[in-house]
């Protein structure tokens, strides 16, 4: 087995919860008064695990508890969890903006960390001397820098910009420059933070692949946090898995996010829908709840190609009836454009009339899509007249199986739909 | 598997458990970082502005100006017989530079939250840098001042240039210094308790009045003049005015006890600054 470069022993982190003031003086005499007397710090006994939908007493919250694992050399990690379940503390600590409470991290080699890009850019400086400035924020030399100088431009693709001011750059440019600098940045141990969030789609794929590039070709050892299933499913070759600040799961990547798919992720989704703001609605219909299962019947949100869904919608409405209503679950991709309208007239026609209540399903059984990221727009009329209009009310991951049974995938990047096909020679 | 504990090359540990000194190498490894910001205050701060690195000079000349109506002419201050514009312009640019170095590594941790929320260097890059910028403005406004004395050295007979001049270099560092120490400490407290900010600001600005700023030291003697050296800056302000004009008040008892004060608060800044490092972002 190769080397172990970065080993992570019983890390603990507690916060203090609620305002900053008057109070925390009181309780730092009285952790000091505690130490000088060679006690333990009191406030350690009173912190709580971390789960912010139920109210404690306590005001400390343990944002991790006794995480452990090792990561060897070319090995890419995956981190992932739900909003709030610590990741982001974790990396906090790894790249050393904060120090753990409790447990030791030992790493070996240089560790460089990309929680964000283009961090500390002037933008009264030009192009050029951002790149130095965030190269050397990062950790790299002017030497370094010069050396990669045009490789930098290359890839950001800015090279026309490069001695304008930044702040007349748009937030695009902005973002895909950071990144270059960041590629370029060639630690031992990296760790990356959600930053294929940004950027167009473009940009993303040629994100991806420098990583991939990164951890592939060049062996070195990579953290990575995402929520994006996809990529970490076709980056990463391990996972872990948080969940309230401790760690459940550790496995290969697949079975981390197969894992991460099957844990109550629904719960902070569900009533999603019936408190969204952006609702566009007449009052007459109201959804308040929209989800998918899979044939068991159980709430998911990652699916695999070849699958079968089921999407539900729950609604209610003033009227005794509903003749004439055109229910439309709309699909798009990350990017917005449309892919497919599943709609309940060009099924079922327009004379069914529904209860004035109830639960709308409407089924696929074997899911044609490729790996991505997918949207529902959700659009109810009633007798023409629109009722209930909510964009992006939910997502579902799609991640790549062997759908054809072949062992091939066509890559997503020429193409989201999968299709029945049949090939013949003659 | 090698596990062994020598080979890990960075051991990240709870802030209690070990009291990590500020490795020196570390610092050294980053000093590109430095100069580039150092090169991005010097650049970026006055882009956009109608009189742009003028204002370099605007100032001091402004307060000297302003101190050479008031304390000197309305008030009648002594000025050691030396020219009012001279002997004011002198203290304010020394004390300038010992001000901003304060004030400015004072607020490290609040101004470079976002930074430091995201990137790991070591933290005490931003306070060197600092100190390094205002010393190419202080330069600028050194060579201002060093005009000024120019011309009275050739219209008048009362300034006499010695080669003491050439000592003024080593005048400028415990200045720097002593700025960056107390700017530590307070960069360290403010963490929890931002109502240091405003104290401080406060504080230097009526420090200023009780630096021989205004007034030269040989105005006062006893207890008084014995306070007003507990300042570390008035030893040093003297000496300076000993170099350049040959009056002054200058002891070696004077200046050893500035440098003692100087070395105490560096050290007592850097172990409260290096403590607060590690989890302020936790606070901030």
């Amino acid at each position: 087995m190769s080397k172990i470069v970065l080993s992570v022993e019983a890390v603990s982190k507690q916060y203090r919860l609620g305002q900053t003031g008057t109070g925390m003086l009181m309780h730092d005499v009285n952790r000091w008064v505690h130490r000088i007397r060679g006690k333990e710090d009191p406030y350690k006994k009173l912190s709580v695990v971390n789960d912010r939908t139920k109210v404690s007493d306590s005001k400390y919250v343990w944002a991790i508890r006794d995480i452990s694992f090792d990561v060897s050399q070319g090995e890419v990690l995956a981190i992932i969890g739900k909003n709030g379940s610590g990741k982001s503390t974790l990396l906090k600590i790894l790249s050393r903006i904060t120090s753990p409470t409790e447990g030791v991290v030992k790493m070996r080699g240089r560790l460089g960390s990309l929680l964000e890009v283009g961090t500390g850019m002037h933008p009264e400086l030009t192009g050029k001397e951002n790149i130095f400035l965030n190269g050397a924020i990062l950790g790299m030399t002017k030497t370094e820098i010069s050396r990669k100088f045009d490789d930098i431009v290359d890839f950001s693709g800015c090279a026309r910009y490069i001695d304008t001011p930044v702040k007349r750059y748009s937030s695009g440019m902005i973002v895909r420059m950071g990144f270059a600098v960041a590629a370029f940045l060639e630690p031992e141990i990296l760790i990356i933070d959600e930053v294929l969030a940004v950027g167009d789609a473009e940009f993303q794929l040629k994100a991806i692949d420098k990583m991939k590039q990164v951890a592939e070709t060049e062996g070195r050892t990579v953290l990575f946090v995402s929520h994006n299933m996809t990529a970490v499913q076709s980056l990463c070759t391990r996972g872990i898995l948080l969940n309230n600040g401790a760690l459940t799961y550790t496995g290969s990547a697949e079975d981390c996010v197969k894992e991460y798919g099957d844990a109550n992720y629904h719960e902070v989704r569900e009533s999603a829908v019936a408190v969204r703001p952006d609702v566009i609605k007449t009052g007459r219909i109201e959804v308040s709840d929209f989800w998918f299962e899979n044939r068991e019947g159980e709430r998911k949100f990652i699916f695999m190609s070849g699958d079968s869904i089921q999407m539900k919608l729950n609604y209610k409405s003033s009227l005794d009836e509903l003749p004439f209503l055109s229910v439309s679950f709309a699909l798009h991709d990350a990017n917005g454009s449309p892919l497919a309208e599943l709609w309940n007239f060009s099924v079922e026609g327009a004379e069914k009339v529904y209860p004035p209540s109830g639960t709308i399903t409407c089924s696929i059984n074997s899911l044609p899509l490729n790996a991505g990221r997918y949207y529902i727009n959700i659009t109810i009329r009633h007798r023409n007249q629109m009722d209930y209009l909510l964009k992006h009310a939910a997502y579902f991951d799609v991640l790549q199986s062997d759908f054809y049974g072949q062992g091939f995938m066509p890559n997503p990047k020429f193409g989201q739909f999968l299709l029945e096909q049949n090939w013949s020679t003659t | 598997m090698t596990n062994k504990e020598k080979d890990w090359d960075l051991v990240i540990e709870p802030v209690s458990s070990s009291m990590q000194a500020l490795r020196i190498s570390q610092i050294w490894k980053y000093r590109d970082l430095i100069s580039l910001f150092v090169h991005r205050d010097f650049v970026a701060v006055y882009k956009q502005t109608i009189l742009g690195p003028i204002w370099f000079f605007l100032q001091p000349i402004l307060t000297t100006i302003i101190f050479t109506v008031v304390f000197g002419t309305a008030a009648k201050l002594s000025t050691d017989g030396l020219p009012k514009p001279v002997f004011y312009m002198s203290g304010i640019v020394l004390w300038n530079y010992f001000s901003e170095v304060l004030l400015k590594s004072s607020e490290t941790f609040i101004a470079y939250r976002y930074i430091f929320a995201k990137v790991y260097f070591p933290r005490l890059v931003v306070p060197i840098s600092i100190v390094f910028s205002n010393m190419l403005k202080l330069g600028v406004q050194l060579i201002l001042f060093f005009a000024v004395y120019l011309y009275y050295c050739i219209t008048t007979d009362l300034i006499e240039p010695t080669w003491h001049l050439l000592l003024i270099p080593l005048l400028i560092v415990p200045i720097a210094l002593m700025g960056m120490g107390c700017g530590l400490l307070v960069a360290a407290l403010t963490v929890k308790f931002r109502d240091l900010k405003f104290m401080v600001n406060f504080a230097v600005d009526l420090l200023k009045y009780v630096s021989p700023i205004i007034f030269p030291l040989s105005m006062i003697d006893g207890t008084l003049q014995t306070l007003i050296l507990l300042n570390p800056m008035s030893a040093i302000i003297e000496t300076f005015r000993v170099l350049c004009f040959g009056q002054g008040e200058f002891e070696w008892i004077y200046l050893a006890s500035s440098l003692g004060m100087t070395f105490v608060l560096l050290a007592v800044g850097l172990f409260y600054f290096a403590k607060a490092e590690k989890t302020f972002i936790d606070t901030v």
